[in-house]
């Protein structure tokens, strides 16, 4: 909690193993942040940095689109899911498994 | 990695033995992904109860639903199949498949039907096939719709009568009960159309009496096979056993193992809720689920909960064609058509709409551009352009064949040689890596239902037995 004495951001690829999206069925995309431990797990979640706020803003979606964020304590992990713009193979989709919607999370510091 | 609790009875269509245990293989996490042969021979040694595999995902996208093919390869199922029924037919062991072809319609499961004659002719096996429809009709939607016993998921849009008019073909995934019928008759083999992915593991443990939450969590983990182990595959065996209080998991592979985290994990992929799981009939309460650590990369998981719910409902899936697809690829290089690509595409845009719209052809063209955001469209952060090159992906929905390649073909020629501002490479903007530069598609698809459909009865599932 203290290790960030001189108040060195950390950045969210640093500490997590698993950062990943997929979809939901076709009309969500579900992000999976899964932490190397419990103290960088607890600190992030402690502090709110992935607030509704945060991901409106990275993904640029309005908060209405995020439908959930969920901790989950036993495997260190966050799941956040939101309405996909365009479902999965409609017209204009450029990602039908949703597999790739996760880049803006790995510029997460805080 | 040896078990040696409670003796099984193998004898297929057996009265309801108490039994204390029952041992399930889950070849490979969607039939015809593969599995190596030693795996699955070290599954069939342990004497498993049961061999089922989930061959279906709607993740591919609505064309596999619409056109009615498969989006896994042929050989593959067939290669996939032959070990499953070699082994089940020669040992007793019954075999289910769920979501025959990826999407279960009929047209899956004929296909699938065929390639299980095939073998059962190939390698002299005789059985009794049962084969699930999930078709569902409009009519049967149309009135569940008047009646108001459809309900919406989150951010799908609302079922109107002209929405099911217009799809294409429906589907409802089936829970356990229609696969318990199929082999209460008699059905050695039983392949299911559209179905909910745990059904198939859980229905035969549930009707010999263990219990549906443990039985269905069990089945959300084997229908991935090994991608919940690590390090994680979607090409390997799991064995995973239920008892009367827990079930355990296990690789059938010495490379890989099963952590409670992994397992855990497990349950928050393609999910939006990692605790309560919704399927047909009820749902998996997951709040109170321990895991526990067992020797030989082996874990054990207990305390999963099914709540039944008061109305019982399946899930539909629809989709309605959205007309004909042509694309074209090119690369672009120059830095100056680089700098200005928005504004050049809008203005191509623009005169392409206006051509199209004096010859009456209704068409719609997308541009994705790989360089500058064509992965995450309007989601993408990142505000600047800084790539030296761009591919450019030309889509264009129309509504027959030939306007979609007349509307491509006008958009490519357009762009090909644009008079851009400052331009001065003046033979040509686009590099085509092939000739043609432009490809059919075919039909395209979208979802159009997606929605809870409450039934009284399992009558929607409709069985046919044949015997080979």
């Amino acid at each position: 909690m203290k290790n960030n004495p001189e108040k060195k951001k950390t950045r969210l690829p640093e500490v997590a193993r698993v950062i990943r999206s997929k979809n939901a069925g076709p009309f969500e995309l579900t992000f999976d942040i899964i932490f190397r431990d419990k103290a960088s797990y607890s600190e992030f979640r402690r502090r709110d940095v992935l607030s509704r706020e945060t991901i409106s803003s990275l993904f640029r979606i309005p908060g209405g689109d995020i439908h959930s964020i969920v901790y989950f304590d036993l495997v260190n992990a966050i799941k956040f899911t939101i309405r996909r713009a365009v479902p999965s193979g409609c017209p204009g989709d450029s990602d039908i498994y949703g597999a790739q919607q996760h880049a803006p999370l790995l510029t997460l510091e805080w | 990695m040896v078990q040696e609790r409670g003796s099984r009875s193998n004898q297929t269509g057996d009265p309801r033995v108490s039994q204390s245990e029952f041992n399930i293989l889950a070849p490979t996490a969607i039939l015809g992904y593969g599995f190596p042969e030693s795996s699955f021979q070290k599954g069939i040694a342990r004497h498993p109860d049961l061999i089922a595999v989930d061959a279906g995902s709607t993740d591919p996208g609505p064309y596999y639903l619409g056109s009615g093919k498969s989006f896994t390869d042929r050989s593959m199922v067939k290669r996939d199949l032959r070990f499953m029924l070699r082994a089940g037919i020669q040992q007793q062991i019954p075999v289910i498949i769920g979501t025959a072809g990826g999407c279960g319609a009929e047209p899956h499961l004929h296909w699938c039907r065929d390639i299980i004659r095939e073998i059962a002719v190939e390698e002299q096996l005789s059985f009794k096939l049962g084969l699930i429809y999930a078709d569902v009709t409009k009519v049967v939607v149309g009135s569940a719709l008047a009646a108001g016993r459809i309900q919406g998921l989150d951010f799908v849009p609302d079922l109107t009568p002209s929405v099911i008019a217009e799809s294409t073909r429906i589907v409802a995934q089936m829970g356990v009960e229609p696969i318990m019928t199929a082999l209460d008759s008699g059905c050695q083999v039983v392949l299911a159309g559209r179905c909910y992915d745990p059904a198939v593991f859980a229905a035969r443990p549930i009707q010999l009496g263990f219990d549906p939450g443990l039985a269905v969590h069990l089945g959300k983990i084997l229908e991935c096979a090994a991608i919940a182990s690590v390090p994680g595959s979607g090409s390997d065996c799991v064995l995973g056993t239920l008892d009367n209080n827990s079930f355990v998991l296990e690789s059938l592979n010495d490379q890989r193992q099963f952590t409670i985290e992994s397992t855990a994990a497990h349950t928050l992929y393609e999910k939006s809720d990692p605790f309560h799981l919704p399927g047909p009939g009820g749902t998996l309460n997951l709040e109170n689920t321990t895991y526990t650590q067992l020797p030989g990369g082996r874990t054990q998981v207990s305390g999963s909960r099914f709540e039944p719910s008061d109305r019982y409902t399946v899930k539909l899936e629809g989709v309605h064609r959205t007309g004909y697809r042509s694309i074209s690829i090119a690369g672009i290089r120059d830095p100056v058509l680089i700098r200005q690509i928005d504004t050049v595409l809008s203005r191509v845009h623009t005169y392409v709409n206006g051509i199209i719209r004096d010859q009456h052809i209704a068409g719609q063209a997308f541009f994705h551009v790989y360089g500058k955001n064509g992965v995450m469209g309007e989601m993408e952060p990142t505000p600047d352009l800084v790539s030296h090159e761009l591919c450019l992906v030309t889509e264009v929905l129309a509504g027959t064949e030939k306007e979609a390649e007349t509307v491509c073909s006008l958009i490519r020629s357009t762009l090909l040689h644009y008079g851009y501002e400052g331009r001065i490479a003046t033979a040509g903007n686009l590099a085509f890596p092939f000739s043609p530069s432009d490809i059919s598609m075919g039909a395209a698809y979208a979802f159009s239902i997606y929605h809870l459909m409450e039934i009284d009865d399992q009558r929607l599932f409709r069985l046919e037995i044949l015997n080979l």
